[in-house]
């Protein structure tokens, strides 16, 4: 029997019609990235809630009667997971993974539509389990988004008679949901793309996505096997992390365990964990800048081989995060090398980023106020990554404020940029209509101002020595009192800065029923998702043909072409004034020419 | 930019590298699901590998010595000892269930319903004998040598510790593999795949080769070294 590629399958007539399985139980990539994207966002709010009140102790110590030590460290704990895990991961290949995907590369669904359905409900699973720990006895575990034991173990961390154990369930579940997930987006990547579609002439948004679900599989497997070794210390009573140790005056049943295995397990999963989130986000901002610059990515190819080579070497790099563990210098040198040498090729795609808008149509709109704001506070971030990947510098500045500002402007605020950035690109597409432009700006110049009314003073803090997850500072000599203005200053700021994501909200809802009605491709992009012959695309999303690729994704401002812009499913050649001097090289036959 | 989609004009193998990587529609010339499992399994690899870096991490540190395993390992039988018997045993019948599932395949690709299902079938069949002798281990082991995940008389608690859970995991793999192999085998015979052709008894049987291969390294790590 001769294999027959899915590009070349006929197409599947049958439309689900029921409500339930058109929204509920739906194997639509389109229904199941929604899905996944509401349950994202929502807990992103809850962690965003998380931080507020964290804010509010830190800037207002001794204010809050709601807040003790450990209900501080609970909210830190949940917010930091939250956050990293079931908000950005889940958000940027759950929702955007899955929507674009099919649509960018030219696929009627995912590889395996059933999978990918039981993935989203995995993973709400994991969510609803997560938000179970709150109403347990002893609320959620307050280890630290980390969880590295022994303390996770020990009495007396707040959460370690259950909420510890929902947190390593949940995770498991999760890893299980992504497995399902990951499997459908390589796959489909790999294997269904339409006519014409070569690796090379994907967007950018597709490789990154490609290769974070690629790292995804290859390091949830660390977290995974940590979580269990962890169950089984909690629950058997093993001692795979836990060596001999007084506790609270009783010596523990443990003996014998290695806390520093589960630092390096867990942080092999930890450190290709930040590109998961960062590849993706890469990918999209460059499709967005090269939209709205209406210009061509600078360095395709090179950005493409940056993606990848970010992607392995951040399997490298993990004992960075270990510096204070107590390191073997040797290791501390590979481990500095080896993290700097990624600055290349990160620094290679700022470079190109900059290098598109050069010279480009550039149109302020949101989606690209929002790509812009990511290069500034990317850089920022990264900047500060250079300190810290330094043994040396790491060091004194290991635990406190400097990390945490570091963190949330590289991957936090960046990273979120480039989600609002993709949301009010890609939203007109969703649901057919415009996002208020109005309500959009407000929301990027709070948004942007109050991430570095934030941040910025927090690295200050930082070289201050203000240690980070502490409940309260209290009177330190080394502390002058500006600290404490500042600390208030911070979190005035954060709350402004949260209380506008309401606008965000209220645009996304306002925007369903009022927006302006956006047909077919407002921005005048030429990738695929914007050809489709339906906006909202349709179940099973090209019509009766497939489209035909000619060309890559980035035909913006050719010479000589009637628009600037040529979508991919132009042939080479057409769309070209008569004076031209002729189709361009590596003409192809113009039979499945769009209509 | 030139398209190459023609894989038939291939000279070499580097050009067929290239010829894969640069054509569009798909990267390999397979079914998705081939390509799916070759991927899970490649994560599944990382699985089990950090497993056994964390097994070897944990024996490094452990404080206490480990035990003699030659000595934990041994059956008595008709007043003998023989060293790794119960395990030659068990790991001679995963290995031959291999064989097996070759065979199926084989059958499987041509049109040889009948035979491919009972291959199948048997290759179930070796694993559940495979699932109860390890059954049989455990017991021998938590029952006579009293030893429990939590710690041993012979050494360190580690040894129990790891090796429940990895041999644990492996047998869970193992339980998955004769569901799976039950549950294809039954559609293979029931004509579900007539038409779309017998891909499916091909990507059963990756994994069944996984499970394997990933035992021989559970056998060398645990029981010989």
């Amino acid at each position: 029997m001769t294999h027959v590629p899915i590009a070349d399958l006929p197409m599947d007539d049958h439309h689900p019609t029921s409500f339930a399985a058109k929204y509920v139980w739906s194997q639509d990539h389109k229904v199941i990235a929604i899905q996944y994207a509401t349950i994202a966002i929502f807990v992103g709010v809850v962690a965003l809630i998380l931080s507020a009140f964290m804010r509010l102790q830190l800037g207002f110590p001794d204010t809050f009667s709601f807040i003790n030590p450990n209900t501080y460290l609970q909210y830190m704990t949940m917010h930091g997971m939250i956050m990293v895990v079931y908000m950005l991961t889940a958000l940027l290949l759950g929702g955007f993974g899955n929507y674009l995907i099919p649509l960018m590369v030219g696929a009627r669904d995912m590889a395996f539509p059933y999978l990918n359905m039981l993935s989203v409900w995995f993973y709400f699973v994991s969510v609803l389990i997560l938000l179970a720990s709150f109403f347990v006895t002893g609320g959620p575990t307050g280890a630290g988004w980390t969880l590295y034991p022994p303390q996770t173990i020990l009495p007396g961390t707040p959460g370690n008679e259950w909420g510890i154990i929902l947190m390593i369930l949940s995770l498991a579940v999760f890893i299980v949901a992504f497995t399902m997930g990951g499997l459908n987006y390589v796959t489909t990547v790999m294997q269904a793309r339409t006519h014409g579609m070569t690796l090379m002439r994907m967007p950018l948004t597709i490789w990154g996505i490609f290769i974070a679900s690629w790292m995804g599989l290859l390091a949830f497997p660390a977290l995974l096997v940590s979580a269990i070794m962890m169950a089984m210390d909690l629950l058997l009573g093993t001692s795979f992390f836990m060596p001999t140790l007084v506790s609270l005056g009783n010596s523990v049943d443990h003996s014998g365990g290695s806390p520093l295995l589960f630092q390096h397990l867990f942080w092999f999963f930890g450190h290709p964990e930040v590109y998961i989130v960062a590849l993706p986000a890469f990918g999209m901002v460059s499709d967005v800048l090269a939209t709205h610059a209406r210009k061509n990515i600078f360095g395709y190819r090179m950005m493409v081989w940056a993606i990848v080579i970010i992607g392995a070497l951040s399997f490298l790099v993990w004992g960075h995060h270990m510096y204070v563990s107590g390191m073997n210098l040797p290791f501390g040198f590979f481990f500095a090398t080896a993290t700097l040498i990624i600055a290349v090729p990160t620094a290679l795609k700022v470079y190109n980023w900059t290098l598109t808008l050069w010279q480009g149509n550039i149109k302020l709109t949101s989606p690209m106020l929002f790509a812009i704001g990511f290069i500034f506070t990317f850089v920022h971030g990264g900047l500060t990554g250079l300190f810290l990947g330094n043994v040396i510098v790491d060091v004194p500045l290991a635990d406190t404020m400097f990390v945490v500002a570091h963190f949330h402007m590289v991957m936090g605020v960046s990273t979120v940029m480039v989600i609002f950035a993709a949301i009010y690109h890609w939203y007109p597409l969703i649901t057919g209509r415009m996002m208020h432009e109005g309500m959009a700006k407000i929301h990027f110049w709070t948004t942007f101002l109050g991430s570095y009314a934030v941040f910025l003073p927090m690295h200050y803090l930082g070289f201050m020595g203000v240690p980070r997850r502490y409940f309260a500072m209290g009177d330190t000599a080394f502390m002058p009192e500006s600290t404490h203005a500042l600390n208030a200053s911070i979190t005035v700021f954060a709350l402004i800065l949260i209380a506008f994501q309401s606008v965000f909200i209220i645009n996304l809802i306002w925007t369903l029923k009022y927006g302006r009605k956006a047909g077919k491709n407002p921005w005048g992009a030429t990738s695929l998702e914007w050809q489709t012959p339906d906006v909202p695309p349709a179940h099973g999303n090209w019509g009766a043909k497939l489209p035909v690729v000619h060309r890559w994704a980035y035909d913006y401002s050719v010479p000589n072409a009637t628009q600037d812009f040529i979508p991919q499913t132009v042939p080479q050649g057409d769309m070209m004034e008569k004076s031209s001097d002729g189709p361009a090289e590596g003409t192809e036959t113009t039979e499945g020419k769009p209509s | 930019m030139t398209v190459k989609t023609d894989k038939s004009e291939v000279q070499s193998t580097w050009d067929g590298v290239v010829a894969d990587w640069s054509a569009d529609k798909e990267t390999f010339a397979m079914p998705w699901g081939k390509l799916m499992m070759w991927i899970f399994l490649l994560g599944d690899t990382f699985i089990f590998g950090v497993f056994l870096i964390g097994y070897m991490a944990a024996r490094m540190a452990a404080v206490e010595p480990w035990p003699d395993t030659e000595a934990i390992f041994t059956m008595t039988m008709f007043g003998h000892e023989f060293p790794l018997l119960l395990i030659a045993i068990m790991t001679f019948i995963l290995i031959t269930s291999s064989g097996t599932m070759a065979m199926a395949v084989n059958y499987g690709y041509r049109g040889d319903k009948r035979k491919a299902v009972m291959f199948m079938g048997l290759t179930a069949l070796f694993g559940a004998t495979f699932l109860g002798m390890q059954v049989f281990e455990w017991y021998q082991l938590i029952v006579h040598y009293d030893i429990r995940p939590w710690g041993n008389p012979h050494g360190a608690s580690q040894f129990g510790a790891v090796f429940f859970m990895i041999t644990g995991f492996h047998g869970m793999h193992v339980l998955g593999g004769v569901i799976l192999l039950i549950v294809m085998a039954r559609r293979v015979h029931r004509g579900l795949y007539d038409k779309k052709g017998y891909a499916v008894v091909e990507i059963t049987g990756l994994y069944w080769h996984f499970v394997d291969l990933v035992w021989v390294f559970i056998f060398a790590f645990f029981y010989l070294l």
